[in-house]
């Protein structure tokens, strides 16, 4: 019986995780190993959808908090949305709305990215006028 | 007052696989009992941290011999589950509470399951025999009136 699962697609530098289903302890493994795959590709901006989870447990929190310094670090992030009210009332329980970028649709999500790569790149042209 | 109790007991092997059979064990008793729908998350994710952790610290490795006891007490007023386990238990009145500031800041996962539970239930408290017997007890209250079922009972005594 397998009750998870994730489906990655790759648009662009973008890598956008669609989970689907139970994400507790036995469960977990199969997302940590999927997000594993994407870091050693070299793939850290991701977002991740929640649009099909039905529950979460802190085994599946736990996964985004394992990787989320070794993600940013190399300049990514992982950016979530989608996320029914259920599955958002237990990520406000452990005050991840102030650690993660939580937004309603996967379009701000993308567009999260872009707009902190415009920022970036017009920090860039600044710094290299001065 | 006469009180009415109900007892469902699942005993099962501590395995992950088992997860979602415990969750909807408890989700189903909680649902007759009379829960609102978040009330019944939040004794189902209360219920699987529980059994995560003995599943992952209680005992060593996931075997059929050992066992998980999840049982469900339903009184007038109180829903109270008891997660019992026979394995080397662990007493989380040593375990820090984690300062949630200096979790995100650490970024350790550790703990994070018995403060999900503290903040879930009612009232949680642990009798721990390593070995021997270790359990969890999680009460809900009904309808979340904790305070006005104590003024009630103590009114129908007087």
């Amino acid at each position: 019986m397998e009750n998870f699962n994730v489906n990655c697609k790759d648009v662009d530098e973008l890598s956008i995780l669609y989970l689907e289903g139970f994400l507790d302890a036995h469960t977990a493994p199969l997302l940590e190993s999927e997000i594993q795959k994407l870091v050693d590709r070299d793939r850290y901006k991701l977002i991740v959808n929640f649009k099909d989870l039905n529950y979460i447990s802190s085994a599946g929190l736990g996964v985004f908090m394992g990787f989320v310094e070794t993600i940013r670090s190399n300049q990514g992030d992982i950016k979530m949305c989608c996320m029914p009210s259920k599955i958002f009332r237990v990520f406000d329980l452990l005050g991840f709305p102030s650690l993660y970028d939580i937004v309603d649709g996967e379009e701000e999500a993308v567009k999260l990215y872009r707009n902190s790569e415009a920022e970036s790149s017009v920090k860039q042209n600044s710094s290299q006028k001065s | 007052m006469a009180s009415k109790t109900a007892e469902y007991q699942l005993k099962i092997p501590s395995r992950t696989d088992n997860l979602e059979l415990i969750r909807e064990f408890v989700s189903k008793v909680a649902q007759m009992v009379g829960f609102g729908k978040e009330d019944i998350e939040k004794i189902e994710l209360a219920c699987d941290e529980a059994c995560t952790n003995v599943i992952k610290h209680a005992y060593d490795t996931e075997s059929e011999k050992n066992q998980l006891d999840v049982l469900v007490k339903v009184d007038l007023d109180k829903f109270t589950l008891i997660v019992t386990d026979h394995g080397k238990g662990f007493d989380p009145k040593g375990l820090k509470m984690p300062d949630m500031k200096e979790y995100m800041a650490e970024l350790k996962v550790g703990g994070l399951g018995i403060y999900l539970i503290k903040t879930l239930m009612d009232e949680v408290d642990y009798n721990i025999n390593p070995g021997v017997k270790n359990q969890v007890k999680m009460v809900k209250y009904l309808l979340n009136q904790k305070n006005s079922q104590v003024v009630n009972s103590g009114n129908m005594h007087s």
